[in-house]
């Protein structure tokens, strides 16, 4: 297999949140078996995807990433017994908040691959990437950031916010 | 942390190849609170090590970050590395650049992009470390093997040997297992009854030893060194304990003609039972299935004449938790039955054979069985549908194995050897037989095999073809075997009497069930995984978990018992110890936070969580929050996202490493 080394307009972020034991695994395969696949992932390792917060997706669409893959073990599989499950229900939940809030759930996929289908992450990775290619930059989250109520704890304009006339007023009221 | 070192790894090229590595350590460099980096040819080489046990000292640096290969691969040398340079283990990571970077995309630019990419989120990871420290947690010196067939033995005697107790556990009547149906073994022709039988009187006799047979593995629960194992004691309906195995029960009972499973379904037995004469335990066992007494309540015939009174049609199944600190898994294999397409399986069936509906197909175990001396033919070789002396046997190898469309794509090992063998037993027990062999090609890689495979053909007469079997079918009362000799190149038709199939070896069934239950993980064919296909070959990912025979992958006899050895081996290297050392990620809770309103105790699939109390100074309760018992935390983080007011925390994954690695995107 050889990768394309074509030059596109556009090269979205990917974030890749994974389970340590089948996902990370997997991707670990894909390396010793010499697959290839595009090189716009990152890779963040967590125990397990029960371990993912799905504030932790949002964050990463807001820090720039255009895409998102949560990936664990299949379903039984799970090394802590029932981790991915919790995972599962919490981002069936959650999909439908995304969806609610604007974003388009082809930039968020869950997977399962397990430590034994190197050839199942890079068919992952290349179809999200290639599919959020040809959706395009994602600015919305971005864009908010930049707004005072997001980037509170961000520290830079945490002072401007707490003493804020409103905010005094409202810490007045109390005392 | 403010001066982390980033070491980065060229892996001699194949790091190096694809990532312009110099650039990664510049990169790092410039990363504020780095204070230090460098790349080296091989970081894991004793020269690596001592640049980076120097650094860290020269530097005064108090976090490590290697960007070199997996932290599968590395993480505990480089954090014994650290560890030996004064810091704490825990602060010592690795950016994966060879498995997720160098290794998966050819284009320099982009993959040194990625490379700096990974180096900046670890380095974040890094510098929000903690120290930690491992927690040490005792060890029950009492090892359990799943699975009584010469890799569960061989393991058993030797931790056993060692001094340790041992429960082994196997789901049939009598261990002995496949071994044990064989009528001879390569490369010696040693009669495999004769070696294997005095094993399994001696695991029966081993005082360490505590045999549970007819049983299953129900649930498995804890972690290395304290597992407590619910084991499923399925009703015999006969009294082990009173049982003195006259065998007067099995003469007496008036339903005899049901097919016997330990000789492929070629011999009978009766509903009760035992698998074979010399079966240890040597306790017979009543199959409710076919007994006129558990289908129409009318018969009782063992009862009466067994003198102990040891037959108990009101037995149940009854559970017992074994406490053991390792566990050694040893369930075996079974052969790929070909006739049809297995249910819900993307395994093809070999229709064009007519296994299963022409009877004088057989497959290779079938086969062991007739030449065995204690099988259904005394040990003639007498073909199933006529009882005739076959003159002309067709043995057809590579039958399920090896081929991808029919969906396994793996070699079995065994089959070019056994294959071999049988052509001489066939040639010893027929002398004017002619045995004809179709083969891919002929893998003897073993001592003394090729010297054997040879014999077989040059001394015993057995023709070897080389090319497949595209079509059987009956003609009269011969099978026409339709293929092709691509050595010749030419089409060969072969009127035989007998075809004997060496059908692909495949894991047990329910091996992916039994593998859940562990907390292992498995491939695609439900062969189980190794931690590390060089090095630790033995060890599952799991900790206190060993793999032994042909669980993992088609083994042959040698290979399965050195492999149990090397099980057993792992598993007194562990009891070794009085105190095992673990990982520290494991869970704490901020008591200041907790509101106790215990949803992480819901989703903890350990049962680590328990309520605690706080009380004033006058001992009023204040107010309940979570604990996390470490020994028992498991440290996958479900309860950490599942927390509403954010007061759980697992330690080595905290929201605040997590968060800082995500800015660093």
């Amino acid at each position: 297999m050889h990768a394309e080394t074509k030059q596109h307009d556009f090269e979205p972020k990917i974030v890749a949140f994974v389970c340590t034991w089948c996902t990370y695994a997997g991707a670990d395969l894909a390396g010793t078996s010499r697959m290839q696949y595009p090189s716009n992932v990152r890779v963040l390792k967590f125990p397990c995807t029960g371990r993912i917060d799905p504030v932790f997706i949002l964050r990463a669409f807001q820090k720039g990433a255009d895409g998102v893959l949560v990936s664990g073990c299949h379903p039984g599989d799970c090394h802590y017994m029932a981790g991915n499950f919790h995972a599962r229900r919490r981002f069936a939940a959650f999909r439908a908040l995304l969806s609610f809030v604007g974003v388009d759930l082809n930039r968020l996929q869950f997977s399962w691959v397990s430590a034994a289908e190197g050839g199942k992450w890079v068919d992952v990775v290349t179809e999200l990437t290639e599919r959020v290619r040809t959706m395009g930059p994602m600015p919305e989250f971005k864009e908010l950031e930049h707004e005072e109520q997001w980037s509170t704890f961000a520290g830079a304009s945490a002072d401007k916010v707490l003493n804020s006339p409103e905010l005094k007023e409202a810490y007045d009221s109390i005392g | 942390m403010s001066r982390i070192g980033v070491f980065v790894c060229h892996c001699g090229e194949n790091i190096s190849r694809t990532v312009d590595v110099e650039q990664v350590a510049k990169a790092a460099g410039e990363i504020p609170g780095v204070a230090y980096s460098c790349d080296y040819k091989y970081m894991c080489s004793d020269p690596g090590q001592t640049l980076l046990k120097k650094a860290v000292a020269e530097h005064k640096l108090d976090g490590v970050l290697v960007a070199a290969c997996s932290p599968r691969m590395h993480e505990k040398t480089f954090r014994k590395a650290a560890e030996a340079a004064g810091l704490n283990p825990y602060l010592c990571e690795m950016a994966n650049i060879r498995e997720h970077c160098s290794w998966v995309h050819e284009d320099r630019g982009m993959a040194t992009a990625k490379a700096k990419d990974i180096v900046k989120l670890m380095v974040e990871r890094v510098r929000k470390g903690k120290s930690l420290a491992p927690i040490t947690v005792p060890v029950t010196k009492r090892a359990l093997v799943i699975g009584g067939g010469i890799a569960g033995i061989q393991a058993a005697l030797d931790i056993a040997d060692a001094g340790h107790k041992v429960v082994l556990v196997e789901r049939d009547p009598s261990i002995g297992g496949h071994m044990a149906q064989l009528s001879e073994t390569f490369p010696t022709l040693d009669c495999s009854q004769c070696i294997m039988t005095p094993k399994m009187v001696d695991v029966a006799n081993h005082p360490n030893i505590t045999l549970f047979t007819y049983s299953e593995i129900e649930k498995v629960e804890g972690y290395i060194g304290n597992f407590q194992v619910t084991v499923k004691h399925k009703a015999r309906s006969v009294d082990e304990k009173k049982c003195t195995g006259c065998g007067v029960c099995m003469t007496k009972c008036p339903k005899k003609k049901i097919p016997n499973e330990f000789d492929q379904g070629h011999g009978m037995r009766p509903a009760i039972y035992v698998p074979f004469p010399q079966a240890v335990p040597n306790t017979p066992v009543i199959d409710r299935e076919n007994c006129t007494m558990f289908q129409s309540g009318k018969c009782g015939v063992c009862a009466k004449v067994c003198g102990p009174g040891a037959v108990d049609y009101e037995q149940k199944d009854t559970f017992t938790v074994e406490d053991v600190g390792a566990i050694v898994v040893a369930t075996g294999f079974k052969l790929y039955t070909i006739d049809r397409k297995p249910e819900g399986s993307p395994i093809q069936g070999y229709g064009e054979f007519g296994y299963g509906t022409i009877p004088d197909i057989i497959d290779g175990m079938t086969f062991e069985r007739l030449a065995s001396a204690s099988g259904p033919t005394g040990g003639k070789i007498l073909r199933p549908s006529d009882g005739k002396e076959p003159k002309q046997v067709v043995f057809i190898q590579c039958v399920g194995s090896r081929a991808r469309e029919k969906g396994i794509s793996y070699c079995s090992k065994v089959c070019c050897m056994y294959t071999a063998k049988h052509t001489m037993l066939y040639h010893h027990k027929v002398h004017d037989g002619q045995a004809y062999v179709f083969f891919m090609d002929a893998r003897t890689p073993g001592k003394g095999y090729d010297e054997f495979w040879r014999r077989a053909v040059e001394e015993e007469e057995a023709v070897y073809i080389r090319g497949m079997v595209s079509r059987m079918y009956q003609r009269g009362d011969k099978i026409v075997v339709m293929g092709s000799d691509i050595q010749v190149g030419t089409q060969v038709e072969i009127e035989a009497d007998l075809v004997v199939l060496a059908t692909a070896v495949q894991p047990q069934d329910g091996a992916d069930l039994l593998a859940q239950k562990l907390g292992i993980s498995y491939d695609k064919y439900n062969f189980y995984s190794e931690a590390h296909a060089k090095l630790k070959p033995v060890e599952c990912a799991t900790a206190g978990i060993y793999l032994a025979g042909a669980c993992q992958g088609p083994k042959d006899i040698p290979d399965t018992v050195s492999q149990a050895s090397a099980a057993a081996a792992k598993v007194m290297t562990l009891f070794a110890k009085d105190q095992l050392e673990r990982d520290p990620v494991v869970a704490k809770v901020n008591e200041k936070y907790c509101v106790g309103c215990f949803a992480c105790k819901k989703v903890c699939a350990y049962g680590a969580i328990e309520e605690k109390e706080i009380r004033d100074r006058q001992g009023n309760l204040v107010k309940k929050v979570a604990y996390v018992n470490p020994g028992v935390c498991g440290g996958c983080g479900t309860c950490q996202a599942t927390c509403p007011s954010k007061s759980i925390e697992l330690d080595g994954y905290t929201d605040e490493q997590i968060m800082a690695m995500i800015e660093a995107l």
